[in-house]
């Protein structure tokens, strides 16, 4: 156990050193000159070299490269390039508690909506219902998740006028109430993504769960279906169900730019396009480099802990 | 798994034949878009005296109505459908043979081969795919014309593409490595590319093919949402993203007709390759087979 850990740690390095040199070149090569965007408009040309010097542009990449590599090994990402100035990891952290927020709703309500469907479906596997609950999964999976965020403010925010129009509050501002409820329909329209994946994967291995010995015993002794279902199917066929849920966890840390840009939401997400579209390499670099490193760690720990969940991995390891 | 029904069956190949049915005739259209007796798409100085917003009316110049600019939806969405299937269909393409032979590659030698590359794939795959996507295309600059769009969303979406279609290879041809027809080929004296060509190529293709329509159908929504944030083809040239984002909240307030068209030609579109493709999958996939 300890082993497969370790060598699994062993693996992230050159994966990291891969992604930061990665990201370090592809933005090299992009258009645009950070320098001549922090002058603006009027300065001189002795002005632009000392706007280059100070901020170390004037250095061959390589060295800028090995710079940026030392601090964020201490743990600092450094400054950005395009006013305002300020720490990258300060930048990021602001950002970061929204996507948590999202995330962490995101799951939970696709949990919500994929365990008792899939527990419907599996009960009478090949049924009427497992059909349509089959089909309709294949549809929502379909459905671009943009397309998913507007058709749910078409019909919840303007039709209904249930929930507000694409803005965010911070718990801070307006209190814990006001949150949620800004927060509710950008992370349904992120559940709606990763509940049909998931209600596909618990059915499939409810199925094979109700074929099993201590299911034909239990209903042997007459116990009512949803009891079978719940207390005894359940658990054992959710091992999967838990594994996919923290790599999608670890997926939608990162992977909300669609959801924040619809519902204009200051995640993450937001940073890296605005970053991006103004050559401010030090924040994207930043931003992918947290996203990925989030990525990696949570299916790390996922691996680990469902060796403890599913004794039959953790024997097979070993 | 317990074996689908014989009425099952039959009721999943009517979605099969429909979906089939709609990815030919939406192709057809697009290629021979302009030779179709279509309305306006993106020539804004001709209907500059025409007022915007027609509701979709079957039984007009419109049958799906015109956006704000007074541009015909039905022909947006049709050369939208142009981008969006010459991207994809490229990208497909391209990384089913580098990715696809990358894979085998790795799966058929094991050993440090598969370690490198493993990493290298590994490490395109752990950024998501958007925020890649996003980084290529910023560094790229937005494209102006179609076949700029193709070649710049192309090459961004290939570097998502082409690591996953390394890996399903590679695990594909794990599957076939060990048998024993391998074993006896190699035997025989077979050389490594003689194996790799013609013992576990006919084997590892179809699968791959089959999982190429939900890579396509992936890389649709990805192509879309790249566009949706204004980074693939510029406006007034349309693409199925562009479309959806076009006027953003206010419009979907007033005239929601104009993102949800373009917006339910990609849901066809996007549903068909799934279908499609899970039907070539449960048909051609190793692992669901009995050996």
């Amino acid at each position: 156990m300890l082993r497969t850990v370790a060598v699994k740690l062993a693996l992230l390095v050159p994966v990291l050193f891969l992604v930061s040199v990665g990201t370090f070149v592809l933005l090299q090569l992009g258009p645009g000159d950070p320098a001549a965007q922090v002058l603006g408009n009027t300065g001189t040309p002795a002005d632009y070299q000392r706007i280059r010097t100070e901020m170390g542009l004037d250095q061959p990449p390589v060295q800028r490269y090995l710079e940026w590599l030392g601090g964020v090994l201490r743990g600092d990402l450094g400054q950005n390039l395009v006013p305002p100035i300020e720490n990258v990891s300060d930048r990021l952290l602001r950002a970061f508690p929204v996507n948590l927020q999202l995330a962490a709703m995101a799951i939970v309500l696709a949990l919500l909506i994929a365990v008792p469907l899939a527990m419907w479906s599996a009960y009478r596997a090949g049924g009427l219902v497992d059909r349509w609950i089959s089909a309709g999964t294949i549809g929502v999976i379909s459905v671009p998740p943009f397309l998913v965020g507007l058709l749910l403010l078409l019909v919840f925010a303007i039709h209904l006028d249930w929930f507000p129009l694409g803005q965010w509050s911070r718990p801070s501002d307006d209190g814990l109430g006001q949150n949620l409820w800004h927060a509710f329909l950008p992370a349904l329209t992120l559940a709606l993504a990763e509940a049909p994946v998931f209600a596909r994967l618990l059915r499939g291995d409810l199925v094979a769960t109700l074929q099993e010995d201590f299911i034909l015993a239990a209903k042997a002794k007459g116990m009512p279906g949803w009891h079978i279902m719940l207390r005894e199917a359940l658990r054992p066929s959710s091992f999967s169900l838990i594994t996919l849920a923290g790599v999608s966890a670890g997926r939608l840390l990162g992977g909300t730019i669609i959801v924040e840009a619809v519902f204009v939401l200051p995640g993450v997400g937001n940073v890296i396009i605005n970053a991006a579209q103004s050559n401010d390499y030090k924040l994207v670099q930043g931003g992918v480099l947290l996203i990925a490193v989030i990525y990696l760690l949570l299916n790390l720990t996922v691996d680990v802990l469902y060796g403890y969940l599913d004794p039959r991995i953790r024997r097979r390891h070993a | 798994m317990p074996e689908p029904s014989r009425t099952r069956r039959r009721r999943i190949d009517l979605a099969f034949w429909l979906s089939l049915g709609w990815l030919v005739v939406l192709t057809g259209c697009a290629l021979l878009a302009d030779l179709l007796p279509l309305g306006n798409a993106d020539d804004t100085t001709q209907t500059i005296g025409i007022a915007g917003y027609a509701r979709p009316d079957l039984f007009s110049a419109n049958p799906l109505g015109t956006n704000g600019f007074g541009l015909d939806l039905l022909a947006r969405s049709i050369y939208g459908a142009r981008v969006s299937l010459l991207t994809v269909g490229c990208t497909v393409l391209v990384s089913l043979l580098i990715g696809g032979a990358v894979g085998m590659v790795a799966g058929y030698f094991r050993g440090w081969v598969d370690v490198v590359i493993g990493v290298f794939a590994d490490a395109a795959l752990v950024i998501p795919a958007l925020v890649l996507l996003i980084a290529f295309a910023a560094v790229l600059g937005p494209p102006r014309t179609v076949p700029e769009a193709v070649l710049k969303s192309g090459l961004a979406l290939a570097v998502v593409g082409i690591p996953t279609m390394i890996r399903l290879a590679r695990a594909n041809t794990l599957l076939f490595a060990q048998r024993e027809f391998v074993t006896a080929s190699r035997a025989m004296g077979a050389r490594h590319t003689r194996i790799l060509i013609r013992e576990l190529l006919p084997n590892v293709a179809l699968p791959l093919v089959s999982y190429a329509f939900i890579v396509a159908a992936v890389l649709i929504v990805a192509e879309g949402s790249l566009a949706f944030l204004g980074l693939g083809l510029q406006q007034p040239a349309p693409s199925w993203g562009n479309m959806i984002a076009e006027g953003g909240l206010r419009e979907l307030r007033r005239h929601p007709h104009v993102p949800l068209i373009p917006g339910v030609f990609m849901f066809l579109t996007v549903f068909s390759l799934n279908i499609v493709g899970e039907r070539a999958r449960a048909r051609w996939d190793p692992r669901d087979l009995q050996v």
